[in-house]
């Protein structure tokens, strides 16, 4: 039987029906709800491009069962910021023009808005840290340790 | 594409899906009032248009893999109409709405298709000057144009735009084509381009249009598109190689709602509504397979079994003098053999791809670098005259050269005209490491003659691989892609693996490369195929290496050995710049002074030409003896590749290259064993990561404006092996003859050195 779940996301209530309470958060985002920003990338928590914040923590959202998140606040890049009121790492992000596909920009910025809202001045070795388990194939790397390092300096 | 609002209108459905119609706005005023020309290589209008609201759309028949094309194309056009950058809008290779300028492919984006689009835009300024001359009664000579408005030189009361000129109407002229479709693709006879000191547009480092979309969460890729009645699917891939499905247990995924099996001959594949039901039911299904043993030799055994191999195809592609003269002449013969390991496209999203396939006609929406080849060997898979299918292409995930995106396309079209419905495929992410056609190891062997006087008269480089075109790069034919395979069509192996051109001015040289058979006829995990620069690391890490080799055993050093040899100007501009910012000094032969110290730094360098760009890299990297860690410190390329139509969009083009030539150095390799490949995931396959990124990298870029733009997409990031290897040898005195340079391996290799 189906069941029946709230999701709060990025400040809006949403209800949905899913077929099995385990099913990943990612597929409710991207298939009930239609955010389609963060994306499929392994499934097994190994490359970070479906990050998102569950109560303010970077979490991926291809292992966190959907009714584990029903209980906290989503956010997802969409809600991070807009082009008139952006979040500092989307402007540095841009200063610094650090993506190319992109198809990993969920993974980058979630997880870096999540550190600096806990560790607002880190330092390089820090920042490495925290992004160090996340993959991006361009090779944006050295552009978004520039950029977070930017955001940080500016926040 | 730089207007998500008319091509994705996408909009929340009753049922809560995201759902994206597919809208064609293009020319609506216009259709009315003339009919729409047809789409083909000799219509001014298949190239660009100038809307009501003096927008210019430019129509560009290849792709955007986020290296910026989008933007620089738009300057490039820009200028040569004199309107401002910011009222280009780019529509990228739908082929319903785009000719096939080759896709991606070789980093011809700017080089081939921007002159080729700038030709067609100083035509249109043509005709729209001689309209203006009509209008205004002004000769064409004694006007001028600033921001798409035509003005009178001597008369400020006479002016007219481009819109009010033919906003919303076509052209409606012909012009020369080459009679080529893809990369060769030319149209002449247009007016002379502008000079390079006229230049308003082209030069400046505008921002990318693509990036606001995407770092606002805005920009819908392929893998987010979303069909009215679209069903989620997912492929079942035997756990041995060549195995194929004989019997299926439905009653495995009896209880997962709406979940349903596809097999067409040996395609098989799990549908369902709802991903996630998709995703589950394609993980428990159970399948017998059939036996299949396929006697892989395994990664490690690979380099020998290549070079065992029988060779089925040589071709010495390059020479000068007779090599084997010149060796008869020598007093000392040097010889070095290379290894470099098979590679995978491990995009970082699987691919994704949907298709609505109709009785009579289909549409795909795909990140396939070759959306126009993709269409017709959808075509051919379906059964369908090519102009009955239509690909749009959509950004998606990086491909890194042929990766499996145009599959995933093809599964899609397959089960959309099996279930008559639309299906959307999603790769998982074995699919995208194990599956995906992969870039050949191979076995670079070189050798070089000396007389006795040290000189090298010649000079000799081999490669001997598995073809760079076992499964070709655009995917034109159903036999292309592995849809097709598993549907049993005829196969068509292309033989050919190409070798850079070298620079070097011996007296005797010959560059060659020899095929050996493929490891599996069909459906093959290992089939091989470009990964990008394909010329590029297995082969400059092989005779970049060997350079060195030659300039460590000839006592020279070896910025001062490769410039004793390079004649070409900009060969020598390239590399005297990079030593030079780097501050190199000469030494001839490796560093002696810090033999027994665990941390060691030495540097190398690497150069290629590759078409005409030439590049210089030197590369500075920490070596650890205890560990056999390399560090990357620090990387200076000098970069010449012509006129530069967008400095800061180049110069990050190149940087990232860098970073990611790096992980293509240092930690990738595609494992497998007798049955299967066996790098699966990110932890078996594994990548570069922030923690190993050079700790700088300073990139010189040197603009000759009046060059041809020569591109720029992919040729640094094959110099970063032989810099590498370079740079340890400098360190340690100890040669690396085998990517990726792990630290086991790195270990090995100083251990033997001792």
């Amino acid at each position: 039987m189906p069941e029946r779940l709230t999701l709060e996301v990025n400040g809006q209530s949403h209800v949905i029906e899913v077929d099995d309470p385990n099913m990943p958060l990612l597929y409710a985002l991207r298939d009930e709800i239609g955010l389609n920003n963060p994306r499929f990338g392994c499934g097994l928590g190994q490359c970070g491009a479906c990050t998102v914040h569950l109560d303010g923590v970077a979490v991926r959202s291809c292992l966190t069962p959907v009714s584990a998140a029903a209980r906290g606040k989503i956010a997802t890049l969409a809600g991070l910021g807009t082009p008139e009121h952006p979040h500092p790492l989307q402007t540095a992000w841009l200063e610094e023009q650090v993506s190319q596909c992109a198809y990993c920009i969920n993974g980058w910025i979630m997880t870096a808005a999540a550190l600096l809202k806990r560790n607002p001045k880190p330092s390089d070795d820090e920042i490495k840290r925290e992004l160090a388990p996340l993959i991006c194939r361009c090779g944006t790397h050295g552009a978004a340790l520039r950029a977070v390092k930017r955001a940080a300096e500016t926040a | 594409m730089g207007e998500p609002d008319l091509t994705r209108r996408a909009f929340i459905a009753a049922s809560g899906a995201l759902i994206v119609a597919l809208a064609l706005p293009d020319h609506a005023a216009a259709a009315a009032a003339s009919a729409k020309p047809p789409l083909t290589p000799d219509r001014l209008d298949s190239y660009l248009a100038i809307e009501p609201d003096g927008t210019v759309t430019v129509f560009y028949g290849r792709i955007d893999g986020g290296q910026g094309l989008e933007t620089s194309i738009a300057q490039m056009v820009a200028d040569e109409l004199d309107v401002p950058f910011e009222r280009v809008r780019m529509v990228i290779s739908d082929t319903a709405r785009t000719v096939n300028m080759g896709g991606a492919s070789g980093a011809l984006g700017v080089s081939r298709s921007g002159l080729l689009l700038r030709g067609c835009a100083a035509e249109a300024r043509r005709l729209l000057l001689g309209m203006a001359e009509k209008k205004l009664g002004v000769p064409s000579a004694r006007l001028t144009v600033v921001d798409g408005v035509i003005h009178a030189a001597n008369d400020s009361t006479k002016s007219i735009s481009y819109a009010e000129l033919i906003g919303g109407r076509y052209f409606d002229s012909h012009v020369e084509w080459n009679g080529k479709y893809g990369n060769e693709l030319n149209v002449t006879g247009t007016p002379p381009l502008k000079e390079p000191g006229a230049f308003k547009t082209i030069g400046k480092s505008f921002r990318r249009k693509d990036l606001p979309l995407k770092v606002f969460a805005k920009l819908d890729m392929v893998a987010d598109m979303r069909l009215p009645d679209m069903l989620h699917a997912r492929m079942i891939r035997p756990k041995v190689a060549g195995a194929v499905p004989v019997s299926v247990d439905e009653t495995s995924i009896g209880d997962i709602p709406g979940a349903q099996i596809v097999w067409i001959k040996n395609l098989l594949a799990v549908v369902a509504p709802k991903e996630w039901n998709a995703v589950r039911a394609a993980e428990r299904l159970k399948v017998t397979w059939s036996e299949s043993h396929p006697n892989f030799p395994g990664h490690e055994a690979l380099h020998d079994h290549i070079r065992k191999s029988p060779v089925i195809k040589r071709t010495i592609q390059a020479q000068k003098g007779s090599f084997d003269e010149g060796l008869k002449q020598a007093v000392r013969i040097v010889e070095g053999e290379y290894e470099y390991p098979t590679q995978s496209h491990a995009s970082t999203g699987p691919a994704c791809g949907l298709a609505d396939v109709r009785d009579d006609s289909a549409t795909v929406w795909t990140s396939t670098q070759k959306p126009h080849y993709a269409r017709d060997g959808i075509a051919d898979l379906l059964g369908m005259p090519p102009e009955k299918v239509r690909a749009v292409w959509m950004f998606g995930t990086g491909s890194y050269g042929r990766n499996d995106q145009g599959d995933a396309t093809a599964d899609a079209a397959v089960l959309s005209q099996h279930l008559k419905r639309p299906v959307r495929v999603q790769y998982m992410r074995h699919e995208g490491l194990a599956w995906d056609p992969k870039g050949t190891a191979s076995v670079n062997r070189s050798r070089a003659g000396l007389n006795a006087a040290g000189d090298v008269i010649a000079y000799e480089n081999i490669s001997k691989a598995f073809s760079r075109l076992d499964t070709a790069t655009n995917e034109g034919r159903a036999a292309h892609v592995l849809a097709g395979h598993l549907m049993g069509v005829k196969l068509q192996p292309e033989l050919s693996f190409e070798i850079p051109k070298a620079s070097y001015d011996f007296d005797h040289w010959q560059l060659g490369w020899e095929i050996v058979p493929p490891l599996m006829d069909r459906a093959s995990p290992m089939r091989t195929t470009h990964l990008r620069d394909p010329y590029g690391p297995p082969i400059l890490f092989g005779s970049e290496s060997f350079i060195d080799e030659l300039a460590a055993g000839t006592g020279a050093d070896p910025v001062a050995f490769r410039l004793r040899y390079l004649t070409h100007p900009r060969d020598r501009a390239a590399v005297e710049r990079a030593a030079k910012e780097y501050g190199w000094t000469p030494r001839p032969g490796p560093r002696t002074d810090r033999r027994d110290a665990n941390v060691v730094v030495g540097r190398g360098i690497a150069f290629r030409r590759h078409f005409d760009t030439f590049i210089a890299l030197i590369a500075e990297v920490r070596v650890h003896r205890d560990t056999g860690v390399i560090e990357p410190v620090r990387y200076v390329c000098a970069h010449d590749c012509g006129l530069i139509v967008n400095p800061e969009t180049l110069r990050h083009v190149v940087d990232r290259q860098l970073v990611y030539g790096t992980s293509r150095a240092l930690f990738e390799e595609v494992t497998f064993d007798a049955n299967m490949v066996t790098s699966v995931d990110w932890a078996t396959y594994p990548v570069l990561h922030i923690d190993s990124v050079p700790q700088s990298i300073e990139i010189h870029l040197i603009d000759r404006p009046e060059a041809a733009p020569s591109g720029a997409g992919e040729m640094a990031l094959g110099l970063v092996p032989a810099a590498i290897g370079n740079a340890v040898f400098d360190a340690t005195g100890v040669r690396l003859r085998r990517v990726p340079f792990t630290p086991v391996r790195v270990k090995r290799a100083l251990a033997g050195a001792i």
